[in-house]
């Protein structure tokens, strides 16, 4: 039996799996007090065009997140170190090669999106492209990639159903006050159903970013183990954190809502920063690189 | 990946598949009777070295295993600009009348086998034998270790970047049945300034 090197992790996959359960346990939950506050003939109405929003954002999401960052698609021969780069890399992971897209900005990123692994695209932009070192790049790239192996796009879009469907059901509810319907009953079930659709908002919101984060670490850990190169990764994201401060701020707001896809977040939370983070902390990023380094160079 | 993977967001690194290297040499003898490529003597395996004591003392372990067999080839290595490690096992050319590729192919096999029991298999890129054609055509028969399946690749000599498409069809099509030839030709990576090509 060959040895492996790949150390299991069973901690992370608890978490994991509680987060995942979690987030079910609530999404069914508001769907039960709906049912209960609501007549019976609204209640799927709502929940459909919730995931129906869900699923369209996730369907189109290379699309619409490659035009969001004015990025375009390059072929081969435009970019030949890129392509060559995520080549190999796909090679040496057995997975479909994703479209590869540059956006033209200075801040430095990169991210990966599309709705399945042989559909997906992978964007860099031109600032991380004139900061980083070849070997440093490709660090970058295999963390991308190892988010569409991953098919974090899928996982994070499931996950944030509830919160979709529990933020519009609050709008719902402000219009609902807002017009003529004045009579007990109904002000009553609305001021109910406002309360846990908020509850459940918050609560889902905060599980989202506990999730985003550990896919965070999962991709930086495939991602290494890909490139055989940890040290790679860890440089490239220190050089990146320490490239996001210099970035004017009017670019940092313009590009918020693509946060969760990026490698490291454009935008700093001021307070409840740990608990509402997408991405993790820098010292907890290198330090399991450390490990991975530890792991990858041990003599037998 | 399965469902559980998807959603616990853990991948394990995918081995290498080496067994498929055996049929190499019989390919060989069907490319110089069918197309008039024969077969350099050489090859050469690309890996990612990791880095580390670890990974060190694994590959001076090989090249000394490599360097002792009888007959031994002259074993070489190389970084290329993606940072990855040409390892090129060089035999004496081979007489044409008699191509035996069976010795290339077990250090190829052993350069395999070795790297995978020290942990490193996910670090296996490829393997690479060239051909030569009489007029100075050349072309690499390239063995995908995570897919388990040969490529044909071959530049046009002094063309800077171009592949000789109509080439590596022939190969292909004179392979297929022989070898376990990649059906998708995007995976056809393109491995310029490869050894031996």
């Amino acid at each position: 039996m060959a040895r492996t090197r790949f150390i299991g992790d069973s901690g992370l996959t608890v978490r994991m799996t509680t987060v995942m359960f979690l987030l079910g346990a609530l999404f069914v939950a508001l769907i039960a007090v709906l049912m209960y506050v609501f007549p019976p003939q609204y209640a799927p109405i709502i929940g459909v065009i919730g995931l129906g929003i869900a699923w369209f954002q996730w369907w189109t999401s290379d699309s619409v997140a490659m035009r969001a960052m004015r990025a375009r698609e390059v072929t081969p021969e435009e970019a030949p170190e890129l392509h060559g780069m995520i080549d190999r890399l796909c090679a040496m992971a057995d997975m479909p090669k994703p479209r590869v897209g540059v956006a033209d900005t200075a801040m430095p990123n990169a991210f990966a999106t599309g709705r399945s692994p042989k559909r997906s695209v992978v964007v860099v932009t031109t600032g991380i492209l004139g900061r980083l070192t070849a070997e440093e790049l490709e660090g970058v790239l295999a963390h991308e990639l190892s988010h569409v192996a991953h098919r974090d796009v899928l996982v994070m879009t499931v996950a944030s159903s509830a919160g979709i469907v529990a933020s519009m059901l609050t709008r719902g509810a402000q219009f609902g006050a807002l017009g003529g319907r004045r009579n007990n009953g109904g002000a009553a079930a609305m001021l109910v159903m406002l309360v846990v659709s908020l509850v459940v908002y918050a609560v889902s919101f905060v599980l989202l970013r506990l999730l985003s984060r550990y896919r965070e670490l999962s991709a930086d850990r495939a991602g290494a183990h890909l490139t055989m190169r940890p040290r790679a990764l860890a440089s490239a994201l220190q050089k990146i954190a320490g490239g996001m401060d210099q970035v004017p701020q009017r670019d940092l707001r313009a590009s918020q809502s693509l946060n969760a896809f990026f490698i490291a977040p454009a935008v700093r939370g001021l307070s409840l920063r740990t608990l509402t983070s997408t991405h993790p902390t820098l010292e907890q990023r290198l330090e399991q690189l450390a490990r991975i380094d530890a792991e990858l160079g041990r003599q037998y | 990946m399965g469902f559980w993977d998807v959603v616990t967001g853990r991948s394990k690194p995918k081995q290498a598949r080496l067994d498929a290297l055996f049929a190499v040499p019989d390919a060989g003898i069907t490319l110089q009777t069918g197309l008039g490529l024969t077969a350099t003597g050489d090859g050469s395996v690309c890996y990612r070295a990791a880095a580390g004591p670890g990974f060190a003392s694994t590959e001076a372990e090989l090249l000394d295993l490599l360097g002792r067999s009888e007959g031994a080839p002259r074993v070489t290595t190389s970084q290329d600009g993606f940072g990855f490690t040409w390892l090129v096992v060089d035999h004496d050319p081979v007489d044409p009348a008699q191509p035996d590729l069976s010795g290339l192919c077990t250090d190829l096999h052993a350069v395999n086998t070795t790297l995978e029991a020290q942990g490193y298999g996910p670090g296996l890129l490829c393997s690479l034998v060239p051909f030569t054609s009489a007029d100075g055509r050349r072309v690499g028969l390239v063995y995908l270790y995570k897919q388990g399946t040969f490529y044909p690749f071959a530049p046009i000599p002094g063309g800077g970047q171009q592949r000789d498409s109509l080439l590596e069809i022939q190969v292909r099509d004179a392979l297929t049945g022989e070898l376990p030839m990649e059906t998708d030709t995007s995976r056809w990576l393109p491995v310029w300034g490869a050894p031996g090509l």
